[in-house]
């Protein structure tokens, strides 16, 4: 029986997708290790968030205070998340497999003396995980032989926790060392878009290298993401390019998206963007090369040249509302 | 100034991946291998650093067996001055690697750690911020521009992030992972390759280095991902909106 502790993120005193799905995997795996779901939302003033994740159902939502919380640093979470774990018995801690997870979740790791498996796409009855490897050519069961376990989740994998519970929600302050503390936030340069977010949109259409450029992304491509009300991603190619910014890529090293219709344009399907959309339901290719491998893993290819697929495409969607 | 940075030695990203049907691994007859594409922008990044500062050690480090020789071979050819080779059997866990690259911090003392995100073939991206906090420094992760102070006691550093472009101060020595439009590495040249036959490079095996090396995550097996079958093909914008509509339901 072992309790789980969630660290649920927020970026400017909002949750995403992300801390839910968190929370959402946190329950899912305290049923099946037969333990309690605790959440941590840490920062400076998040008691009214605090509140707002309590409904999703845990036992208890630990609001964690501290000045030097209120804007993420690695360190500083590390040690309040390690800290709260340890004060509150919890042998396993889970969060998203997202930016702020990936760069705290290995430290709080080796501040609790426990194995790691990052970026999971299962846990199992038996508490064996899986996870994909090789951008996505392989899909790795591990089991974590330390008592304490640290996990992050895939969050396309794991089910967003439900608005089904009232959580009581506990205020503390966290226990850092100050004098340790090596890093600070300077700005967050964010980048503004009216869309849904890539991970959360329920339509996504991309661009490659096809596009040729960034005025034929805001001519082109957007007009139709925008008829869609799609998120807009990219492959690495075009963002390299500067076509549009580094948070649109989708792939092994950028973003993971599993929405009902993605729609690839003007993009070659290398492995690499395959590992970031391929678990998708439904996937469309729009390629003028009829060769190109983004076609073996389409339900609907179109060989077309994107330039005039791409306008008409944008009209008949619209003609159907 | 003196730049340790870790290089691991995988298969080409380019390179097909097959499963082993016995599921113990993937198949590696006639693999071809690299440096790992996020540790050459590393090395990359040091050898920058130290061509602005007109001197600088640039160290590589690998975890592995002893053809990884090949890879630190790879980076000496671009410009780095000597390398390390902890030999190890098989794959070894990210934790590992950790404390294999401590241990080398504490005996070499060096400024800074350059590493890549993460490896193409385990794809965890955990090495990075597990050493910073084995050693109790900072990190700057997804690393796309370093800015170094004047006098080296901090850096400024702007990072990936979801949703945008974050910047952090870290105070050095200090550990950064980088990303993939950090910059683009430079090839050997021929010269570069001649010279780097001459270069140190050092083989210690990882039982030397009096770390723990028990296993505290097992892999029980591989297997292939599911297969997505190909659907069909239409002929018109037509055609396709319809399906989508009618058929697939989603829009
Ligand atoms: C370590 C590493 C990590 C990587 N991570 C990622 C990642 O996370 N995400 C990612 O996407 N990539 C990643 N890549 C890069 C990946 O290998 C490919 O290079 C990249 O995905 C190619 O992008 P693309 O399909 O846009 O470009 P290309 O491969 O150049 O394809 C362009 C496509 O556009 C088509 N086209 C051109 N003009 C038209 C037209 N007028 N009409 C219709 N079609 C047209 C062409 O037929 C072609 O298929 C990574 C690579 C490495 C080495
Ligand atoms: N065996 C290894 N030898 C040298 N460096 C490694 C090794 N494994 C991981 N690293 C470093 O750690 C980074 C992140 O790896 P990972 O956490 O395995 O994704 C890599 O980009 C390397 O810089």
């Amino acid at each position: 029986m072992s309790n789980v502790l969630v660290f649920a993120e927020h970026i400017n005193k909002a949750f995403s997708k992300n801390a839910l799905v968190a929370v959402g995997a946190g329950r899912e795996i305290a049923g099946k290790s037969g333990g309690e779901c605790y959440v941590a939302v840490l920062g400076s003033g998040i008691e009214g968030l605090a509140n707002e994740i309590a409904e999703h159902g845990a036992k208890t939502v630990f609001a964690v205070e501290h000045a030097a919380l209120e804007n993420y640093t690695a360190d500083a979470h590390a040690q309040a998340i390690a800290n709260l774990a340890e004060e509150k018995g919890c042998d396993i801690v889970v969060s998203a497999a997202s930016s702020i997870g990936k760069d705290v979740m290995p430290r709080v790791a080796i501040r609790l003396g426990a194995a790691m498996a990052s970026d999971i796409t299962g846990y199992n009855d038996d508490g064996t995980i899986e996870r994909p490897t090789y951008a996505g050519n392989a899909v790795a069961t591990v089991s974590l032989e330390t008592a304490k376990k640290v996990i992050t989740v895939r969050a396309t994998a794991f089910e967003p926790a439900a608005k089904d519970g009232t959580a009581a929600v506990e205020k503390t302050d966290a226990k850092i060392d100050e004098g340790a503390l090596k890093m600070k936030f300077v700005a967050f340069n964010e980048t503004k878009s009216d869309r849904p977010p890539l991970t959360e949109a329920s339509v996504v259409v991309s661009g490659g290298r096809g596009l040729k450029s960034g005025e034929n992304f805001t001519e082109v491509l957007e007009p139709l993401v925008d008829a869609m009300g799609a998120a807009m991603g990219a492959s690495r190619a075009a963002v390299d390019a500067g076509f549009v910014p580094n948070d649109l890529q989708i792939g092994q090293t950028g973003k993971v998206v599993a929405p009902e219709l993605y729609i690839a344009v003007g993009i070659s399907g290398a492995i690499q963007h395959l590992a970031g959309m391929k678990d998708s339901k439904v996937i469309v290719a729009i390629n003028k090369d009829e060769e190109a491998p983004i076609f073996q893993v389409s339900d609907y290819g179109l060989v077309a040249d994107l330039f005039k697929a791409v306008p008409e495409m944008k009209e008949a969607v619209e003609k159907l509302k | 100034m003196k730049i340790l940075v870790a290089a691991k030695r995988v298969p080409d990203p380019n390179a097909t991946i097959k499963v082993r049907p016995d599921g113990t691994g993937i198949v590696t007859d006639n693999l071809k291998y690299v440096v790992n594409p996020f540790c050459e922008i590393a090395i990359e990044e040091a050898l920058r650093i130290k061509e602005k500062q007109g001197g600088a050690e640039v160290i590589l480090v690998s975890l592995g067996d002893q053809v990884s020789q090949e890879q630190l071979r790879t980076g000496l050819a671009m410009g780095a001055d000597r390398a390390i080779l902890v030999l190890a059997e098989g794959d070894t866990e990210p934790v590992i690697v950790a404390r294999a690259l401590a241990k080398l911090v504490e005996q070499e003392q060096p400024e800074l750690v350059l590493m890549g995100k993460q490896s193409i073939d385990d794809d965890s991206n955990v090495v990075g911020q597990m050493l910073a906090e084995m050693l109790g420094w900072g990190q700057a992760t997804f690393a796309s521009e370093v800015k170094l102070a004047d006098d080296k006691s901090s850096a400024v550093v702007t990072r990936e992030v979801d949703g945008g472009l974050e910047d952090i101060e870290v105070q050095m020595p200090a550990i950064i992972t980088a990303d993939l439009r950090l910059n683009e590495p430079r090839y050997a040249s021929l010269p570069g390759i001649m010279k780097a036959r001459k270069k140190e490079l050092k083989e210690v095996p990882l039982a030397d280095l009096g770390i723990d090396t028990s296993a505290q995550v097992k892999t029980i097996k591989i297997a292939p991902p599911p297969e997505r079958e190909a659907g069909k093909r239409v002929e018109t914008v037509e055609e396709l909106v319809n399906l989508l509509h009618t058929e697939a339901k989603v829009i």
